[in-house]
């Protein structure tokens, strides 16, 4: 199977990734998906005080689309603030990296990673997790 | 040295080009059709297909009568499994396989179990070998056939065919071998090896695609098949359909050579694939897949935990390589032949097949080293799971979300 032009460079040139103090309240972190079914993201948030990502930062077990959907993923993230970041929806990810059909399930990861990484920060903060929806699996 | 690098000849071999000479002429001026026995035309293309019939016999210890020419070890599979069934089944109705066979065994007998046939699919060992007490508690006085593969064509691992055969004819079944892996790249003899019927491909040894050959024994005992295919009559009526006489002919030669080659080419290419291994495997938490005795020169499959194979193979992106893992499928299910020695899923998933072949160099293999350790490297450096095995966390205690 080919990939995409844009899989390809968030493959070889992988953006944030790394590791944020996951002890610090001021990060969340979202860890999805599972090694048996050979796809796991990290996706950790650094938010300021004004509920504004200042920094993101990834890791990912998997193919180059879910390794590309979390790249692409804590480049959205970035400068967002926690409510913009919730709108983030996976097929925005399947258009901008053009993933096949059978590569979908990775930018539905990325979303739940995102979404996982809030709730983190959230539930961290002393606030209520928001309920996610899990109509993907 | 060209890029991309091919080290994929368990998926298929490129055409040698001494076997593509011999093919040339049966396109055009030697075309006639192998049945015309009224002309010269005819005559030429039979000669050709009789001559190749003596190549293949002489590379498995047969005799030319007993060789049937197929389309490949797909339609040979299914011929011996489905034909054996249809012609014995007043005798038994009981077929035993193992659960690591090619899916043309397996799949020829699920059709056989909605015939009304038994299968019982044996497992393996953690090295993927069959376990002979296992198969002999499975014999009843209803088997009429075992079919076990020779050399396996994801790990490599070479079944015990002669202990096997014996215990077949022990208990009076027939039995049945998948050789497409083996035949050409190590010693095979149907009659030292106690084999019925052997399965064998061209496209696997340096022949061209679309041909291969079922081996059929006429004595001691005369095992019959029922053809799958009406028509002429052609292959003593057990598989009709014109010859491809080029192709017939491209399987011969390919035989042949590796008769005349095997023993020096098993020498240099599991030199090789040594090489490849043991340089691999300084890699941190890396395991060779499969029994490293009993097996096939040229292939080695490696896990390298904590990657998934499919995001290796794109860093390994000048290496043709394959992979156990199955991320493109619906499914997102692993290799079951891996499954099957017991390798857990995500293991199954960080796996790398490499299959040297004839035109493997070692300047090649050099550079899959090379590319390899750097790959996984890189890799490992994206992985949260290396990084928490780094950390002294058990992976096996975090909840994780199946998906």
């Amino acid at each position: 199977m080919a990939y995409s032009d844009k899989v390809i460079d968030h493959y070889t040139n992988p953006r944030n990734v790394g590791t944020l103090d996951k002890s610090s309240h001021k990060v969340g972190t979202g860890l999805v998906g599972a090694p048996e079914c050979g796809d796991v993201m990290r996706l950790q948030i650094e938010v300021n005080d004004d509920n504004v990502i200042t920094d993101a930062k990834f890791k990912t077990f998997g193919c180059g689309s879910a390794i590309a959907s979390s790249s692409l993923a804590t480049e959205w993230l970035k400068g967002k603030s926690i409510d913009d970041a919730m709108k983030i929806d996976n097929m925005d990810i399947v258009e901008e990296l053009a993933l096949p059909p059978v590569k979908i399930h990775c930018s539905v990861l990325a979303e739940d990673a995102i979404k996982a990484a809030i709730n983190d920060f959230r539930v961290k903060n002393g606030l209520e997790p928001i309920e996610i929806e899990k109509v993907h699996h | 040295m060209n890029v991309p690098i091919y080290l994929d000849n368990n998926a298929t071999t490129p055409m040698d080009p001494r076997v593509l000479e011999a093919m040339l002429p049966y396109f055009t001026s030697k075309f006639g059709n192998a049945a015309s026995r009224n002309h010269p035309f005819g005559w030429v293309a039979e000669e050709g297909v009789d001559y190749a019939r003596e190549q293949v016999a002489k590379l498995i210890g047969a005799n030319e009568k007993e060789i049937i020419f197929t389309s490949g070890a797909t339609e040979s599979d299914n011929l011996a499994i489905k034909g054996v069934f249809e012609m014995y089944k007043d005798k038994g109705n009981h077929i035993i396989t193992t659960v690591t066979e090619h899916k043309a065994v397996l799949d020829a007998c699920k059709h056989v179990e909605k015939l009304g046939g038994k299968v019982t699919y044996l497992p393996v060992k953690e090295d993927g070998l069959v376990d002979l007490a296992v198969l002999e508690a499975a014999m009843t006085s209803e088997t009429i056939l075992v079919s076990v593969m020779y050399g396996n064509n994801e790990i490599g691992v070479i079944q015990p065919i002669k202990e096997i055969s014996a215990i077949a004819h022990k208990y009076g079944a027939l039995f049945m071998t998948d050789a497409v892996q083996a035949v050409g790249k190590i010693p095979v003899d149907v009659n030292a090896d106690g084999i019925d019927l052997l399965a064998l491909s061209a496209h696997k040894i340096y022949g061209p695609k679309g041909v291969g050959a079922l081996y059929v024994r006429r004595k001691g005992p005369r095992v019959k098949v029922t053809a799958q295919m009406d028509g002429g009559g052609h292959e003593r009526g057990m598989r009709s359909g014109t010859l491809n006489v080029p192709g017939i002919v491209g399987l011969g030669k390919a035989c042949e050579l590796c008769g005349l080659e095997m023993e020096s080419e098993a020498k240099r290419l599991s030199a090789l694939r040594d090489k490849l291994e043991s340089a691999l495997t300084v890699l941190e938490e890396s395991y060779v897949n499969g029994n490293v005795e009993h097996r096939l020169p040229h292939v080695a499959n490696i896990s390298f935990k904590y990657v998934e194979g499919e995001g290796l193979m794109m860093a390994m992106k000048d290496l043709a390589v394959s992979s156990g893992s199955a991320c493109t499928s619906a499914s997102l299910e692993p290799s079951y032949v891996l499954k099957s020695l017991g390798l857990s899923d995500d293991l199954a998933h960080s796996s790398i097949r490499f299959g040297l072949g004839r035109f493997t160099t070692e300047e090649e293999v050099d550079y899959a080293i090379d590319v390899t350790l750097k790959a996984v490297t890189h890799l490992r450096d994206l992985s949260p799971l290396w990084e928490m095995f780094k950390e002294g966390i058990d992976l096996n205690s975090i909840e994780w979300a199946e998906h």
